[in-house]
């Protein structure tokens, strides 16, 4: 239950970083450590270096000043959660953030580093797949920009290229008519979730919900989300939110789910 | 690699391999071993110290990314002749520990949490929501619970 030998560079500029992980294969970034540490420590990981971003206060920041809000990829999981600008424009980031982990793991989990490292029963991949997130890469040799359903490929799988780093996440404002839920089903308290629900609701003008455990990656619900903006109630949007999925369980989990956060945000 | 790690004060210096986890330093290095190590994958919450005033894993951290950092492990709760803290005496008159393994966790979990907290008046439904991390094989968790609420008037 230690860890393989590795290399270890503190990394100095984010322009460091990436030619560190350019320069090498076998690299992993470090971020929060939440999910790597025990990978490592389980040996289910074994790199050759690691290149530890945490030294890099660029890339912590947390911005809504421009109207869209800002993440810096290193923002921390608790400094996100304890947000009163996160909390007034972004209420969903805050509902989901709370099923994260419990409070020593958001200490030093970060935003960036649950999106890139893409578990399945992860909460803010789905929020943020609700709230139309663009995710910003970068690597030694240019940027580019994705969108939830681009960056997403599958369970601890993402579109990031060998030596690209996701460096922030940008979130549009909600409507302000908008109201927002988040809710999980997990086994015990702060354990990996079964299925959980983001809905973000203005009725009449705009309408998303994503699903957690429907698939490996988070799930839009386009055909509920249009039939809310027709009109329907909180039943017959989640029973159409879930129907395309095959496990019996997790559908009625998911309908279940689906229906109690819309009743919320529609009470 | 060497390092230098500020814990409850004191400065420790010494050689690491990078793999080295920051709670094996505490322990084999520093020879502080009132924090305990039990799952070494962030589950359990028995090796929780304090990086900044905030409850974190030292399991899920190498020793090389504390270089230059302020640590308190629960060596630093007892007054300096031993005299226990309001925290641990709660624990004491509570039942709070049985076998003691997952106590310093917790201890280093809830004086995180009655710190910050120490302004409002705190639930226990925030207590539970705040201890949901740690493990606890002996005790059924009532008895921690009535401890961090009784401890929470001394903060």
């Amino acid at each position: 239950m230690k860890p393989a030998p590795f290399r270890y560079e503190a990394a100095r500029s984010l322009s460091g970083a990436l030619e560190l992980l350019a320069g090498d294969q076998d690299a992993r970034a470090l971020a929060g450590g939440q999910s790597l540490v025990p990978m490592l420590n389980f040996r289910l990981a074994w790199p050759e270096l690691i290149v530890d971003l945490n030294p890099l206060a660029e890339l912590a920041h947390l911005d809504a000043s421009g109207g869209d809000l800002r993440i810096g990829a290193l923002t921390r999981q608790a400094t996100l959660q304890r947000s009163d600008v996160v909390a007034a424009g972004w209420p969903l980031l805050i509902q989901a953030v709370a099923h994260v982990g419990h409070a020593a793991i958001r200490t030093r989990g970060t935003v960036g580093g649950s999106v890139a490292h893409a578990d399945p029963a992860a909460e803010l991949p789905v929020a943020l797949t609700a709230l139309d997130a663009r995710f910003h890469l970068r690597s030694r040799d240019g940027a580019r920009s994705l969108s939830a359903g681009e960056l997403f490929q599958g369970a601890l799988t993402t579109a990031l290229e060998p030596g690209e780093l996701l460096v922030e996440i940008e979130v549009p404002a909600s409507p302000p008519a908008a109201r927002t839920a988040f809710l999980e089903h997990a086994r015990t308290h702060g354990d990996f979730a079964v299925a959980g629900v983001a809905v973000i609701l203005a009725p009449g003008e705009h309408a998303a919900i994503a699903l957690l455990g429907a698939d490996a990656v988070p799930v839009r619900a386009a055909a509920a989300e249009q039939a809310l903006l027709n009109g329907a109630g909180p039943g017959e949007a989640a029973r159409l939110a879930a129907a395309g999925i095959a496990d019996d369980y997790r559908r009625a989990l998911l309908t279940t789910l689906s229906e109690r956060a819309l009743d919320q945000v529609m009470a | 690699m060497t390092v230098r790690i500020e814990i409850n004060g004191r400065v420790y210096e010494d050689e690491v391999e990078p793999r080295t986890l920051l709670s094996d330093f505490i322990r084999h290095q520093a020879g502080l071993t009132g924090t305990h190590v039990g799952c070494e994958h962030g589950v359990c919450g028995a090796c929780t110290v304090q990086l900044d005033g905030e409850p974190m894993r030292s399991c899920l951290m190498l020793a090389v990314q504390a270089d230059g950092r302020s640590l308190r492990t629960v060596e630093d709760l007892a007054g300096p002749g031993g005299e226990l803290s309001a925290l641990q005496q709660a624990f004491t008159e509570h039942h709070a520990l049985q076998c003691g393994f997952c106590t310093a966790g917790f201890l280093m979990t809830a004086d995180a949490l009655l710190r910050r907290r120490r302004v409002e008046p705190i639930g226990e439904a925030e207590i539970r929501e705040e201890l949901a991390g740690n493990l606890c094989r002996c005790t059924g968790y009532e008895g921690i619970v009535a401890a961090v609420r009784a401890a929470a008037a001394e903060y």
